[in-house]
């Protein structure tokens, strides 16, 4: 709207304009310029930059990844698909595969459930609203490596806070960093510690935007708290339950900060039993082998399956939440 | 339809007849909630805030006790001040990280802010070709997963010479697609073509434009964004311990290799944790708000 109306108006300026006519048109075409290229311009600094420094490596792993390409050596001959087959018969592989998505389950179900709890507590009329809210954020500004020394100590093997608090109720200790799935647990914790109170927030917005009308239809209808949290809620604020879902597999799935830091060894234990994904790429390519066509494989690999998992989450959102809201339909029409 | 609103009791039957009517109705936006669910906002926040004050605790006390006890006590023991100074002393070059910390987290935030307005303005409000593919473009690639590009990226850095300088982890962070997004939808409504065009009709040339009617226009989007970058950058850890190494850290660089030399000695790394933590835990007391009221305007449009 703005780039079309330029030309008349500039001339419609013209009787009134002191200049002499000779410049206005000349800069009449610098502008035509101006209208013409400026967008292009303004977008170009994301677009060559994100391009050169995202897109461009991403893709390029794909390249690297069928070549032996040392950190030292440089690239070498081309390779096929062996480095696949190398990363694929390597149990260390499957390990991280297995602690990541297990890692990844452990953090985002319960921290999805907590937060839309979270959030339906804090969708009310409280007092001190911004408090609360800012209360719940804290954590987020704490860095990850941070996170992850202080709850490293939490959950130490041998004098840590969560053992001797399971000692108080007569738990025996828990081998925190020593087993598989107690590490898991004690990681998610991590992310859980980190990101509940982010979500909660994002939720609660949609849950501020869901219209009133809906709660006092449903209370006429003669609906609990709790039903109006699962018939009403829930099934409002689905958009953004996918949105949720989404961004934690994307960052999930590539979870480094946190398990590597659980020891000071960052080596993922030493059965491997908290290794992720990204820290074996980490150690293919940085560590002892220094081989990037490996690591690039297995960045390649979790690229896919992330992609994959993405939509896998995106189907299955939209079917159990677009399942809850022709029932509500239906029923409504059966009573009328 | 359904039954009268509130303000409309209180118009025909009086202010009493609407408080009932509002008492009766479950979720009513006026109620105020009891006491259970103060109680557990309150369980929830001191959940949340125990870990920090836990590293607190071992910052102020120091190994042998941490050793013996993993509460060393309930109230902060007066080593804090000891233990961050060994840390400043040591040679984890704690000053150097923090400058560093500085630098990389104020030009990548500034630079976000100014390029994703650029690019939002140009998006939310002029027309070329191309606009609508482009910016399904941008919309798409806030979900590609860029860290797992570090393999080339690397490559790349070590090509132009940049490995252990701090310009390798600035580059890649100057822009980021979520920003542009971010921008153009704040823009897309809180900028009235009218000014663009009153501006034009003055004749301001489009950058102009931007610099004096876009970029005023979109301060609060731009704080918020300004905001999440910086603490993004201050405690991004993957790309520049991979890039950097332990001459040139970052603060979260630092604290691993704080935890690599002194793991036996836990009050140390507390202190490092809660030195590295103070200036963005001041950050969320001082614009805490804006990073809640950010959180939350990007649910709704995102």
């Amino acid at each position: 709207m703005a780039t079309s109306t330029t030309q008349p108006r500039a001339g419609r300026q013209l009787p009134d304009s002191p200049r002499p006519p000779r410049r206005v048109g000349f800069s009449q075409t610098l502008g035509r310029w101006d209208v013409k290229v400026s967008p292009y311009l303004y977008i170009s600094p994301f677009f060559l930059l994100f391009g050169l420094t995202g897109l461009f490596p991403l893709a390029y792993t794909a390249y690297v990844s069928v070549y032996d390409w040392h950190l030292l050596g440089g690239q070498g001959d081309f390779a096929g698909f062996s480095n696949f087959a190398f990363v694929f018969q390597e149990p260390n592989f499957w390990k991280g595969l297995r602690n990541t998505f297990s890692i990844f389950l452990l953090s985002t179900i319960p921290q999805l459930m907590v937060a839309v709890v979270l959030a339906a507590v804090l969708d009310a009329n409280l007092r001190a609203k911004t408090f609360w809210r800012m209360g719940v954020l804290v954590p987020y500004v704490v860095a990850p490596v941070a996170v992850s020394l202080i709850f490293g100590k939490i959950f130490a093997d041998q004098s840590g806070l969560a053992n001797s608090l399971l000692g108080v109720i007569g738990i025996d200790p828990i081998k925190w960093h020593g087993a598989v799935l107690p590490s898991h647990i004690a990681v998610a914790t991590m992310v859980n510690f980190r990101w509940t109170g982010y979500n909660t927030l994002i939720l609660l917005a949609a849950m501020q935007a869901v219209p009133r009308e809906l709660y006092e239809a449903a209370v006429i209808d003669g609906a609990s708290r709790l039903r109006q949290f699962f018939s009403v809620t829930i099934p409002q604020i689905r958009p953004t339950v996918i949105f949720v879902v989404i961004t934690s597999t994307i960052g999930g799935l590539q979870i480094f900060d946190e398990p590597r830091l659980f020891d000071q060894l960052g080596q993922g234990g030493p059965g491997r039993q908290w290794m992720t994904v990204t820290m074996y790429i980490y150690e293919l390519g940085f560590g002892n082998q220094k081989s990037f066509g490996r690591a690039a494989a297995v960045a390649w690999v979790l690229f896919l399956i992330i992609l994959a998992v993405g939509m896998l989450n995106f189907w299955l959102t939209r079917r159990i939440a677009s399942d809850a809201t022709p029932k509500e339909a239906r029923r409504k029409k059966v009573k009328r | 339809m359904s039954a009268p609103s509130v303000p409309y009791i209180r118009q025909t039957a009086g202010a009493g007849a609407a408080r009932a009517a509002q008492r009766s109705r479950g979720h009513g936006s006026e109620r105020r909630p009891g006491w259970v669910t103060y109680s557990l906002l309150t369980l929830a926040i001191l959940v949340f805030a125990s870990p920090i004050y836990y590293a607190f605790l071992l910052a102020s006390s120091d190994a042998a006790t941490i050793a013996q006890n993993p509460i060393p006590s309930l109230i902060p023991q007066s080593n804090f001040l000891e233990n961050a100074g060994k840390v400043l002393a040591s040679d984890i070059n704690f000053w150097k990280a923090l400058t560093n910390s500085v630098i990389v987290a104020v030009i990548t935030s500034v630079s976000v802010v100014l390029f994703s307005t650029l690019a939002g303005f140009s998006f939310a409000k002029l027309r070329f070709r191309g606009r609508t593919g482009l910016l399904l473009f941008v919309i798409a690639t806030t979900a590609v997963p860029t860290q797992l590009g570090i393999v080339p990226l690397f490559i790349v850095m070590a090509e132009l010479g940049w490995l252990g300088k701090l310009i390798a982890v600035i580059v890649p962070g100057l822009v980021t697609a979520f920003g542009v997004f971010w921008m153009t939808q704040y823009l897309e409504s809180a900028l009235p073509y009218e000014l663009i065009e009153a501006a034009r009709v003055d004749g301001a040339s489009m950058i102009r434009t931007f610099w004096s009617i876009a970029l005023p226009a979109a301060r609060p989007a731009a704080v918020m964004l300004g905001l999440f970058a910086f603490v993004g950058s201050w405690t991004n850890f993957f790309w520049p311990f991979i890039v950097l190494g332990s001459t040139n850290p970052t603060l979260p660089v630092a604290l691993q290799l704080l935890q690599a030399s002194y793991f036996k000695d836990m009050s140390l790394i507390m202190s490092g944790v809660v030195l590295s933590a103070i200036p963005l835990l001041i950050l969320f007391v001082v614009a805490g708000r804006q990073l809640v009221a950010g959180i939350m305007a990007g649910a709704v449009k995102g």
